[in-house]
């Protein structure tokens, strides 16, 4: 018998999941009654996370694994969608989207991506991904009366199953040549002179720098994420991101590790993909949804330039990135759900202009997140890429070094051309003041922890170091 | 010693900034607000002095010495200073209050905010010149730009936005060169902290390429030809107290840095480049001054001045002779007077008559006899008339020179002519001649807070150049230190 409470967090969460569906079909308008317990769900998983943190086990013929770098990964996303749920609740009551099976559905996704993080066998981390990406996709679609939102499920859909397919083929192909689907079986016989498992791993790469939206795949995130409603926009920029990251450091350290040289080339390239795309498509952009989608690509070069470096240096300066990430983009979303006018929100970037004068601290808030997502010092945008070079530069790879920093400030144009709207321009017309306390918790939260990150830098990395050791 | 002070020092004007961030509410009344930024900043100062009085000038070591732990494993925080950066504390210290007060009149909208950003510029300036780590002083380096960027962008004139832009992203650019060196750098030395770089001595091969990284950000923020060009666009645009603090101390920050890193850590590259160095600092004073006579905006015409000023302490510092350092650190000391008073004097006039343009002015020592006054001392000054400030400075950089390269202070010379020349003419042009304009018949002398500012800097380029050892004392030690060391590297150098 298999010790199944090491599954604890995962049994849970399903059977709150069905519980709540329950309660949820029962009683009548019980969109707030669900978003309540869901809220104590997640505390409740993060406790039982916590508590068994450091221990590692597995499980199902070594099939599921459980470590301490699966769970901070759990404990990040369990976080974060904790905060995108906070900043959403006003926006989806207003917006007439608050059907219950939203929180449900993003709590469905959540567990799909626990699977994926701690799936140690090809089949299992291909069922999670699609539970995950099926979750995904009708969150994508959830403004059901709104043709925008059905155009970007509809299209994250097929080009999402697109990918899927594409992964999945890789993964037949290294079944096929490794006669495995154990990661670490994988591992022993995907050498070198297997020319087939390298045919496999470029497969399976392109199917998951889609889920991240890596050039050249990124094609669907701008219209996904403009055409999703806010409150789902701002889960997709984080928590799928965080679960992309935590893959992909798996599938490159375990069963492609012996590939390193193959696939360094690839990673290197979306990776300075990315960071140029993510700067040059972002200078054009009038929409601030479609600003952050690109600035999120961007985001997500520099995140893969670590993984590139395939060192252990490397991938935890990758986690920190995507900690940080997490950080700035939580509150920049949080920003965009201040932006109200007359009861409606905006997403254009010139309604931000001038609001400086009638909105101190929402301008200062963005300032500091604007200036760290540019990576100015002293700023926490700053360390996450100042590690993720230092650990780029120590690998000798000084192309991507320079060219990932020159991209840079490609960034900063833009980044600085909002902060421009904001101050420099004439204010057109304010805000409504609203009384949003969970979005303003969460905005100061985060830009006071932006700001003071430089008095202790190395707070992230302590825990990070001890994630890939075992 | 073991009191922080250099911290205290550094951290005191943030503090400052974020008491009336949270405390000031009141958006009609501002008297709080700069009561608060007045106290600070000169608190600053007198604490600054205290550091010069304290400060041991017969020891090249560094002094008042912190280090902490900061990035675990990687990068301690250290700060500490010696004779050279101690001046510029004191500079940065005492340029700030000036700002202050000169921003009080001049500054309609949002003081509030702008005595922030000046403030929280105050500490990274400083934090700039005290930081003895790498990764810290990049740090520093890098944050000024943030208030920088908003006191041009907010305050500025009618470009400002264009000016703001090209100011940061220029910099920016230079900057991230830096970063990867820096980087490289702890991965060739295995530390970030300069003073056992120094020991270490970074090996020969990789010197060229970091030297060029760490060129590529000072020249930029130097400024030096032809990557000035941000310079003129943002002092014009900038206000009043934001000129002054671009170009008083924001400039040193890379003549400091040569001094410091460049050839502190490169010293065979720092070699190896000196024909470089001084062909791009002769065109500078050359063609920046050319380029000063045609301007016909008084800021624009101190700005191109600014640049060819620079082009001699570059000179100075790659000469690696005592006269030539201690040269440049002193004329930029004394540019860091003189420029921050011209930017206040074409200040008093734009206040008044709302032009920069050099045309619409003229006799106006006839009812400005007192402004006429101070303005002919600083026109002196710049253009290097004995017994101001600015003289000392340009002989000691052309005495080294001379030393090294014949041809380079002929032409370095003849960059002196041109400055008499644009600066004369620019003075004739604006004070004396006739009273023509009408405008110009109600305009009132200098106020009392003008008066004491002016005057006071005026003094101060005066007491410079009749007794300039009152600078060249405290460096003397430590350029001499810094002189031998990269002498002796170049010996070790040829040895092997």
């Amino acid at each position: 018998m298999e010790n199944l409470s090491i599954l604890l967090p995962e049994i849970f969460l399903s059977l709150a999941i069905f519980v709540t569906l329950l309660i949820g079909v029962f009683f009548k308008d019980s969109y707030n009654l669900v978003t309540k317990i869901i809220y104590a769900i997640i505390v409740i998983l993060i406790l039982i996370i916590f508590n068994t943190f450091t221990e590692s086990f597995d499980l199902f013929s070594n099939s599921y694994i459980s470590n301490s770098y699966t769970n901070f990964f759990k404990i990040l996303i369990l976080i974060s969608a904790l905060f995108t749920l906070i900043i959403t609740q006003a926006y989806i009551r207003e917006k007439n989207i608050n059907y219950f099976e939203y929180s449900l559905v993003l709590l469905l996704s959540i567990l799909g991506m626990f699977i994926m993080i701690s799936s140690n066998d090809l089949i299992l981390f291909y069922l999670g991904l699609e539970l995950q990406s099926l979750s995904l996709y009708i969150l994508a679609a959830l403004d059901r009366d709104n043709l925008k939102s059905n155009e970007s499920g509809l299209k994250y859909f097929v080009l999402s199953a697109l990918a899927s397919g594409l992964l999945l083929y890789g993964c037949s192909l290294l079944y096929g040549f490794t006669g495995s689907t154990n990661f670490e079986q994988i591992n022993l016989n995907a050498g070198l002179e297997n020319t087939g498992a390298i045919f496999a791993m470029v497969f399976i790469l392109v199917g998951l720098a889609f889920k991240v939206s890596a050039v050249p795949f990124h094609m669907w995130t701008p219209d996904v994420y403009e055409g999703s409603p806010t409150s789902v926009t701002s889960f997709f920029a984080v928590v799928p991101k965080i679960t992309g990251i935590a893959v992909i450091i798996r599938f490159m350290q375990i069963p492609f590790a012996q590939l390193v040289d193959h696939w360094q080339p690839i990673l290197v390239f979306i990776s300075l993909a990315s960071m140029i795309l993510g700067a040059v498509a972002a200078i054009g952009q009038t929409n601030i949804k479609r600003l952050v989608a690109y600035s999120s690509i961007g985001h997500i070069g520099y995140a893969l330039a670590g993984v590139a470096t395939g060192t252990i240096n490397g991938y935890n300066s990758s986690i920190v990135y995507i900690s940080i990430y997490v950080i700035m983009n939580l509150a920049i979303f949080a920003c965009i759900f201040l932006m109200q006018k007359e009861g409606k929100y905006c997403e254009n970037l010139d309604d931000l202009s001038g609001i400086s004068s009638k909105h101190p601290f929402l301008s200062i808030s963005l300032l500091i997140i604007l200036f760290s997502l540019a990576g100015i010092p002293p700023l926490a945008g700053f360390f996450a890429k100042f590690y993720v070079f230092m650990s780029v530069v120590e690998s000798k790879m000084y192309v991507l070094a320079i060219i990932g920093l020159l991209s840079t400030v490609i960034s900063a144009f833009y980044y600085l051309r909002i902060i421009k709207i904001i101050y420099f321009d004439e204010l057109k017309k304010p805000f409504d003041s609203t009384k949003n306390i969970g979005v303003y918790f969460t905005l100061s939260l985060s830009c006071l922890i932006l700001i003071s990150f430089f008095i202790y830098p190395s707070f992230l990395n302590n825990i990070v170091e001890t994630l890939l050791i075992n | 010693m073991d009191f922080p002070i250099l911290s205290l020092i550094t951290i005191l004007p943030l503090v400052g900034a974020i008491f009336i961030f949270i405390f000031d509410n009141n958006q009609s009344e501002n008297k709080n607000t700069i009561y608060v930024s007045l106290f600070t900043s000169f608190v600053n100062f007198f604490l600054a002095l205290f550091l010069w009085y304290s400060f041991d000038k017969n020891t090249a070591d560094f002094q008042f010495i912190e280090e902490a732990n900061w990035i675990n494993g990687f990068i301690r925080f250290k700060f500490g200073i010696d004779g050279i950066s101690i001046l510029f504390i004191v500079l940065t210290a005492f340029i700030t209050p000036i700002c202050i007060i000169s921003c009080i009149s001049s500054i309609k909208k949002r003081l509030k905010e702008f005595l922030i950003a000046i403030l929280v510029l105050e500490t990274f300036m400083i934090g700039v010149f005290c930081s003895l780590d790498l990764v810290i002083f990049y740090l520093f380096f890098e944050a000024g730009l943030i208030p920088m960027f908003l006191i041009i962008g907010i305050w500025g004139g009618p470009k400002r936005v264009y000016a703001a832009f090209k100011f940061f992203l220029f910099t920016l650019l230079g900057s991230v060169l830096m970063l990867v060196a820096i980087i490289s750098i702890y991965w060739i030395t295995g530390t970030t902290d300069v003073v056992q770089i120094y020991e270490i001595k970074i090996p020969v091969e990789f010197q060229y390429l970091l030297w060029l990284a760490f060129f590529s950000s000072f020249a930029v923020k130097m400024p030096m030809w032809p990557v000035h060009t941000w310079l003129p666009d943002a002092h014009v645009e900038a206000p009043t107290a934001g000129s002054v603090i671009l170009a008083a101390i924001l400039l040193k920050m890379a003549g400091y840095g040569f001094l410091r890193f460049s050839i502190g850590m490169f010293p065979i590259a720092s070699e190896y480049f000196i024909p470089l160095i001084y062909t791009l600092s002769i065109i500078a004073i050359i063609y920046t001054s050319l380029v000063a006579l045609m301007q016909e905006d008084m800021k624009k015409l101190i700005a191109y001045s600014s640049v060819a000023h620079m082009g001699f302490v570059t000179l100075g510092i790659f000469t690696f002779t005592k006269q030539g350092i201690e040269g440049s650190i002193f004329q930029m000391l004394s540019h860091g007077i003189i420029s921050a008073a011209l930017f206040l004097c074409v200040g008093v006039l734009y206040d008044r008559v709302h032009s920069r343009l050099i045309n619409s002015y003229g006799g106006i020592v006839n009812i400005l006899p007192k402004y006429a006054f101070v303005f002919a001392i600083f026109m002196l000054g710049s253009l290097g008339l004995p017994g101001t400030s600015g003289f000392i400075g340009e002989i000691l950089v052309l005495l080294g020179t001379f030393q090294k390269s014949f041809l380079a202070a002929i032409l370095a010379s003849i960059g002196i002519i041109l400055g008499a020349a644009y600066m004369l003419w620019l003075y004739k042009r604006v004070v004396f001649g006739k009273l023509e304009k009408k405008e110009l018949l109600e305009l009132k002398d200098l106020n009392y807070s003008e008066t004491v500012i002016l005057f006071s800097l005026a003094i101060l380029t005066l007491v410079f150049g009749f007794y300039p050892n009152l600078i060249l004392d405290t460096i003397h030690v430590s350029v001499d230190n810094l002189i031998s060391d990269y002498q002796n590297s170049l010996i070790l150098n040829l040895l092997k």
